[in-house]
Formats: C-alpha cells, structure tokens, sequence
C-alpha cells in the first residue's frame, strides 16, 4: 500500500473543503472495497476522507411512499431494518445476501453504488426500483447513474449522501452467487410498479442495466413463464474465468423466473 | 507521516502513532503483539482476521487501524473470563472438536459470538450462512457448526 493522509470530517461541509483543498483524494466508507484496492494498489490517493462521522449520511426514514436510506448505512442495517422489511421486503433480502456477515457489518450502500461493481447487488435494487440517488449537489435518477464498468454519474467533489426508494408494488430480487465472492455471476431485479414494470440486470454486463423485452411481457403478464423464453442476446455480455457470455444470458432468465415468482409470493 | 490513534483494546486504552496506510490487522499483530487473530489471504475473503469492532464482527485485514479511532476493539484474547476461564463458544470449539490445525478458530470464535448475540434460537442453516465468510481447510465444517450451536445455546443459559 502506499502512503497517504488520513482525514475524518464532522460535515459535509468539511468534506467538500477537504475535496477542494486535495483534489485526488479518495472518500473512504466502510473500506470494503477500497482498502482491497489500496492493498492491490489499484488506487493510490493522496488522501482519504473517511465519512463515518457524518450524521447526515446515516440512517433509515419512511415517509410519503419513500424509503430513504443515508449513504452510510450499513447492509447489515438495511437487511434488519424492520421498516424496509414492511416497505421493501426485496430490499431487505438483497442486503442480507451481499457478501458474508463481516462485509455487511461494515459496508455500506454509498460505498457499493460508488464503487458500481459489475457484481454488485446494491446497483440492481436502485435501477430496478427505479431510485433517486441524492448527491451534496442534487439529485440523481438510477436511469442515468450507472455509465460503465466502474464507472458513475458522480463527479469529482460530488458524494452520495442518500438513497430515495419509491415504494413499488411488489419486487423480488434473485441472485446466482460466486460461490467464492459472493458477488453476483448474474442477479435480477424484477419491480411492480402503476407505471410498469422495471427489470434490472446485475452482474451480466459491464454495468447494471434494463432488460426492457422482460418489462414488456412482464407489464401484461407478471409470471415466471412470460420471461421463460426471453434470452438475451450473449454478445456484449461478460464473459470471465467464472461464466461465459452464453451462461450468463441463460442464467439472466432463470433469475428473472425466479425474481418474479419471488416478488409474486410477498 | 504518521498520526495519534487512540482506541480500546479488550477493554484497555491504547494510544500510539500509526501510519494511516497500517491495517487494524498489523495494529493488533505487530505493534500490540496480539497475535491471535490470524492473517489467512490477501483478499478478504477468509475471516481469520474477525474482530469485534464496537460488538460487530468484522474482518480486520480490510480496514485500516485509522478507521478504528474512539471505537473498541476485542480480539479473540479478550473474550475469556479474567480467572481463565474459556468462553463458552471457546468451550464449544474445545468439547466439539471445532478445530484441527487451528488456524480458522480465533476467527471463526469471534464471528460465531457475534453471529450468537444477533439472533436467539439459531438453526444449522443460519449458522451455515452465518460462516460464509470464514473458511477452514481442515474440518469440512461439520464439527465447527456443531461446535457453534452448543456454545450459542450455552451463551443463553
Ligand atoms: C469478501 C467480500 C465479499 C463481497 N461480496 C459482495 C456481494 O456479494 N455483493 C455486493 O454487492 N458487494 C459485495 N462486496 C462489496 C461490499 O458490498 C462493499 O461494501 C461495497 O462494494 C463498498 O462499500 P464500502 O462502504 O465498503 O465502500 P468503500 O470501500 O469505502 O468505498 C468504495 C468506493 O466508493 C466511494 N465512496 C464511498 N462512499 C461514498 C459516498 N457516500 N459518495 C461517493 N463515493 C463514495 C469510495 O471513494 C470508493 O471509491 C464484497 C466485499 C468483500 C470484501
Ligand atoms: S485475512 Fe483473510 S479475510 Fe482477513
Ligand atoms: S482447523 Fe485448520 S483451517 Fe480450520
């Protein structure tokens, strides 16, 4: 690892004045990525400013059909929370199934939308159900978040400090898990909603996106067996040591199958 | 450069001077020769680093020691009673033979105390998730689950 500083900000403001004054400097959540890239020296900032003393980024409200969760919390929180058990059961269940129990007591959902993963799970949630992402500057549509692999909307200074989720009808969240990550070979997120249905893809592309052929069939017919036959097109699709492109379009409607039937249970 | 850290310890005030870029592992490793918890891959992945920071299960080779400021840390050589006495989950690993080489166990000790205090009534299934991210290359984990079901039911008796 090389060297850098270290800072721990009591404000928002202090973070966008410590941002200002080094510009390269990485902003640290719960580590769980960032650190393995440090290690691997994949990143090398100058500086790091850690946000865990931010009152601001913290926590979890309910209210007018929104499901706000600060930037800082923790996956571990949002899989206990019962509130998001009650309003977005899915959203529980994908929390409780990032990573292993160490990785969610200290990651946190900021850090995972940031980071955009191409595994992550985080990224299928918020595209699925359609979340606003709200920055220190404004406020972000989960449609134009996710640019590429690794790659956001967010631009330098910019943080996440909360997530809106509008309430959906049902939702359901399947996942087919690197048996050694944990992170997702492919996941779907399947969402009900009065102005359609929203179908979001994890771990099959370079980043998150729509399966807009699901949305259709699924906004006439809401069952596993109206996605049974729709498979996309395995060109573009990741292929790596762990999955070519033709498998992960295959499991891409498998998950989608069960994503549905998960959602129609609840 | 180095900058002023101070945290607990199982249960003692620690002060020293860190780089930032130093892992809460190589703090308790090699400046506070704490050498019990474990360092098992490169990755994240093993959880033979798992502590507890402020009561939570967490691994510390993927956090910095910084990160740990004002917070308590316990490590598996602060979960036994002052007389010596083993913990009851310790005691479980002993009496179910949860251990062959030892390498996973301060490890997999702290998370299962953890993973135990989180919820009453634990099923197999739930201890089986709940180590996800602990690995052992010795036992085939039967033992350690059993080994986690008894020391969680004596930890609520
Ligand atoms: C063993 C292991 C298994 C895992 N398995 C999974 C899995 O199954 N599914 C999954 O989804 N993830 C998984 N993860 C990743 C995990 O969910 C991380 O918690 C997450 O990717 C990063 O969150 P963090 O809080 O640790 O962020 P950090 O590592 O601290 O930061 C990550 C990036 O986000 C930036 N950042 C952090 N907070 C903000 C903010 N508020 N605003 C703007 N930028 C910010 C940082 O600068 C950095 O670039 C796994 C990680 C490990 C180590
Ligand atoms: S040493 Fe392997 S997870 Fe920490
Ligand atoms: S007992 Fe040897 S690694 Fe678990």
């Amino acid at each position: 690892m090389y060297t850098f500083d270290y800072a721990r900000p009591e404000s928002l403001k202090d973070v966008a004045t410590a941002l200002r004054k080094q510009g390269e400097a990485k902003l640290l959540a719960g580590g769980q990525s960032l650190v393995q890239a440090l290690r691997l020296r994949l990143a090398h900032p100058p500086a790091l400013v850690d946000l865990q003393a931010i009152p601001e980024l913290r926590g979890i409200a309910v209210a007018n059909n929104v499901v706000s969760v600060g930037a800082m919390t923790r996956h571990a929180e949002v899989a206990a929370s019962r509130e998001i058990q009650r309003a977005i059961p899915a959203l529980a269940k994908l929390a409780a199934g990032i990573g292993d129990r160490q990785v969610r007591n200290q990651g946190t959902i900021g850090g995972s939308l940031a980071n955009a993963d191409p595994g992550a799970d985080y990224p299928a949630a918020v595209l699925g159900l359609g979340a606003n992402i709200v920055t220190n500057k404004r406020e972000i549509p989960a449609d134009k978040f996710f640019l590429g692999l690794f790659e956001t909307a967010l631009k330098p200074g910019e943080l996440i400090v909360r997530v809106d989720f509008p309430l959906p009808l049902r939702a359901g969240y399947a996942k087919f898990r690197n048996p050694a990550s944990r992170f997702a070979l492919v996941g779907v997120f399947v969402c009900d909603t009065t102005s359609g249905v929203r179908v979001a893809v994890t771990g099959a592309g370079p980043c998150v996106f729509r399966a807009k052929r699901m949305e259709k069939v699924l906004a006439k017919d809401f069952t596993p067996q109206a996605v049974e036959k729709i498979v996309l097109p395995a060109e573009g699709l990741n292929t790596d040591i762990h999955a070519q492109a033709d498998y992960r379009a295959h499991l891409v409607t498998v998950m989608a199958q069960r994503a549905v039937e998960a959602a129609a249970k609840l | 450069m180095t900058t002023p850290l101070a945290l607990k310890v199982n249960g003692n005030a620690v002060s020293v001077q860190v780089e930032p870029r130093t892992l809460l592992v190589q703090l308790l490793r090699e400046t506070l020769r704490l050498t019990g918890t474990h360092v098992g891959c490169d990755t994240g992945q093993c959880g033979a680093c798992t502590v507890h920071l402020d009561g939570r299960a967490v691994k510390s080779c993927t956090m910095l020691a910084v990160q740990a400021a004002g917070c308590e840390i316990t490590t598996i050589e602060g979960v036994a009673a002052p007389s010596g006495d083993l913990h009851p989950m310790q005691a479980a690993f002993k009496e179910h033979h949860g251990l062959q080489c030892g390498f996973c166990t301060p490890g997999m000790v702290m998370n299962a105390i953890d993973l135990a205090r989180s919820k009453a009534d634990l099923s197999e299934a739930e201890v089986r998730g709940g180590l996800d991210g602990n690995l052992c290359r010795c036992t085939g984990y039967q033992n350690i689950v059993k080994a986690v079901l008894a020391g969680a039911a004596a930890m609520r008796s």
